[in-house]
């Protein structure tokens, strides 16, 4: 660790879900922008103790059904009515017809709202990242298994190394440290 | 086994809300005994297991090379059962799927939170399934080159798939439930993958669950976008599961086939889905859980309890569905249907020909033995002692996966062998190739669970953890010092949930 001269942020551990969630009312309220909680699963209420609005992904999901939709339609209409018109057994061929298409135009509405909403998330969460400096803090595995964690970043206007050290220990954290890059 | 009798410190914990978690394990014991199932020197059972399961699917396939390379009628389907084991054995997968979407969508908005111990596994049954499924309608077509004319691909010869064809409405249907179900089984898997790259210890393992955790860290910027993903996923998942099997049911009821133009297909078919898919995750879980004891923590008797409950409801609703059909073709007069019902599928030896002189059925073995299994047997379910027995709840399990094919090839056979003219009436009997491909995709799926159970955590680790009392942030407030008890002490449990 000696040899990474930057500092990434200074990270702490709290004991479970509420002190973490106290603590984190308490950052928010201190006026801290670049932060983050890390917990095994997420904890019920935390978005408002860190004050952060609901997820707008929401909106990638209508995208993509209303996409599935248009281009379902599309890929069923222009072909089966102007291109290609089929002849099948005598039945018949007009727009009438159209009720035999909605179970492809749901189905695809479907799949594209899914698959909008799963490249959404990866896009908001800046995901797949293979390399974070987080992980080279030794006790951040237990984020992962009964870890709580609170981490400040360096790039934060209010940093500073030995106030936000200071900071943390008021709040009540523990095992304070500072992570490299 | 959970025994049969109950005592009153039982049926007291019954009433009062059950913890969802046995034992008051903590989030540490939960991320180290289900990663130790991957983690751990693999068992010698698991490579008897996979010894046997893995020949019969390589028969499967065998049969399979040999139908294509041979051509189609190496199966006993002719005229006039032109479909027989290959659609029947296709619906029965597609069915057993159903389960895992419904626990991990349908359970999820409705809060159902005991679905986390059970969901990450039925999931992958449920891919598995459809895996094993998409393989009959793939080969049945006889020149499987030709199968890409189902995609909607401009080609010079001018030919584009008809999109009033059920068949190719089913075609969307099943693709976009296996690539939504994926979707939404490795969403799910994102965070569990994290725990097994941070516990890792060769450098290999780090690194593939590193590649498939895809750097996730647990933080809550991600875990706020991830809440909705899932929300969203399980949102579309719900209208899709119902849909699947309700376009599968459009195959045979949009036609003019007597026993296959009905109306009450579609609700019908879901029904037994999800009853025939419970009875699939009951099989493989109860089996799991003696091998693993220290899932019987997550997976308790309170959950093999409620998901014997559904069985009973959705066995109950095929049921009326059958009764239904029967009160269809008596109110509609139509004397094919009549016929069809009385002459082809009920008319037993012993009442019906013997007492009330109706020729046998020829197939009444089949309508029989479908009823008994998926309407009477599942009736032991009305009692608790059934649903705690775990032995018995494994034997019903298994006459209800027995009778869901029943009732698949009951529809499909019994309704085609009679054509509308006597001069064109046949048997059907299946040859060894579409026995040994039938019996093959049980291998497959046998084996492709137990490599799941091997490289994936089967217990959705972030997810049961949710539901300890110390994941609610007001747990330790007041309650720090009852937390660690010990015991399953349900009263104290109760005002967490």
């Amino acid at each position: 660790m000696i040899e990474h001269k930057k500092v990434y942020g200074i990270g702490a551990e709290f004991p479970n879900a509420g002190e973490l969630m106290r603590a984190a009312e308490k950052v928010r309220d201190a006026g801290f922008k670049r932060w983050d909680v890390h917990s095994p699963y997420p904890i019920h209420g935390m978005d408002k103790a860190m004050g952060l609005g609901k997820s707008w992904l929401s909106a990638v999901a209508f995208l993509g059904g209303l996409t599935g939709l248009s281009v379902a339609a599309f890929l069923e209409f222009f072909p089966s009515l102007a291109i290609y018109p089929m002849d099948v057994h005598g039945k018949p061929i007009s727009f009438m017809t159209v009720p035999a298409f909605f179970p492809i135009m749901f189905e695809w509405t479907v799949l594209f709202s899914a698959c909008f909403v799963v490249n959404g998330l990866l896009l908001f969460t800046q995901l797949p990242k293979w390399y974070h400096p987080l992980f080279n803090w030794e006790r951040f595995s237990r984020a992962s298994d009964n870890g709580f964690f609170l981490v400040i970043e360096a790039r934060d206007p209010k940093f500073s190394e030995s106030k936000t050290r200071q900071f943390l220990d008021e709040i009540g954290a523990a095992h304070i440290t500072l992570v490299h890059d | 086994m959970a025994n049969g009798t109950t005592t009153y410190e039982q049926q007291k914990a019954d009433v009062t809300l059950v913890p969802l978690v046995a034992n008051g394990r903590s989030a540490q014991w939960i991320t180290q005994n289900v990663s130790s199932i991957v983690e751990d020197r693999t068992p010698g059972w698991w490579w008897v297991a996979l010894s046997i399961t893995a020949p019969i699917a390589l028969f499967g396939l065998f049969c399979i090379a040999y139908q294509i390379s041979t051509g189609v009628g190496v199966w006993g389907e002719n005229h006039p059962v032109g479909w027989a084991w290959d659609i029947t054995n296709f619906v029965f997968w597609i069915g057993i799927g159903h389960a895992g979407t419904l626990i991990s969508a349908i359970l999820f908005l409705t809060r159902q939170r005991w679905r986390t111990s059970i969901n990450r596994s039925a999931e992958a049954m449920t891919l598995i399934a459809v895996v094993c499924a998409g393989i009959f309608p793939g080969i049945h077509v006889g020149r499987v080159w030709m199968a890409w004319f189902l995609a909607p691909v401009p080609v010079s010869y001018a030919i584009w798939p008809n999109f009033r064809s059920p068949l190719l409405w089913d075609v969307f249907a099943v693709s976009t439930y296996f690539s939504v179900s994926v979707l939404f089984w490795y969403t799910g898997l994102v965070p569990d993958l994290a725990t097994l790259r941070d516990r890792a210890k060769s450098k290999v393992a780090r690194f593939l669950y590193g590649i498939f955790a895809l750097g996730w860290r647990g933080a809550n910027r991600h875990w706020r976008h991830y809440e909705m993903a899932y929300l969203i996923l399980a949102g579309v998942s719900t209208p899709l599961v119902l849909s699947v099997h309700s376009v599968v049911s459009f195959d045979f009821a949009t036609s003019v086939i007597p026993g296959w133009h009905t109306a009450i297909f579609p609700p019908y078919f879901v029904a037994g889905a999800i009853f025939g898919g419970f009875a699939m995750v009951l099989t493989i879980l109860l089996p799991a859980r003696l091998l693993y004891p220290q899932l019987k923590d997550l997976i308790t008797p309170q959950h093999i309890d409620k998901m014997c409950k559904i069985i009973l409801l959705t066995g109950s609703m095929v049921g009326y569905a059958y009764m239904m059909e029967f009160v269809m073709a008596a109110y509609s007069t139509n004397k094919f249907e009549v016929w069809l019902f009385l002459r082809s599928r009920v008319a037993d030896p012993l009442i019906c020909e013997k007492l009330l002189h109706i020729p046998r059925a020829p197939y009444w073995w089949a309508y029989w033995s479908m009823l008994t299994c998926n309407v009477f047997i599942p009736q032991f379910f009305w009692w608790k002692s059934n649903r705690r027995n775990l032995i018995v709840v494994f034997i019903i399990a298994q006459f209800v996966n027995c009778g869901m094919w029943f009732e698949r090839f009951v529809i499909i056979v019994t309704s085609i062998h009679r054509d509308f003219l006597p001069s064109s009436w046949g048997m059907f009997h299946p040859t060894w190739v579409e026995i040994g491909t039938f019996v093959g995709t049980f291998g497959i799926f046998l084996s492709l669970f137990l490599l799941f159970m091997r490289f994936l955590p089967m217990i959705a680790m972030s997810e049961v953890k949710i539901v300890l009392p110390e994941a609610d942030p007001h747990h330790h407030s007041h309650a720090l010092s009852d937390s660690t008890t010990g015991h399953a002490g349900a009263g104290e449990e109760v005002h967490h949930s």
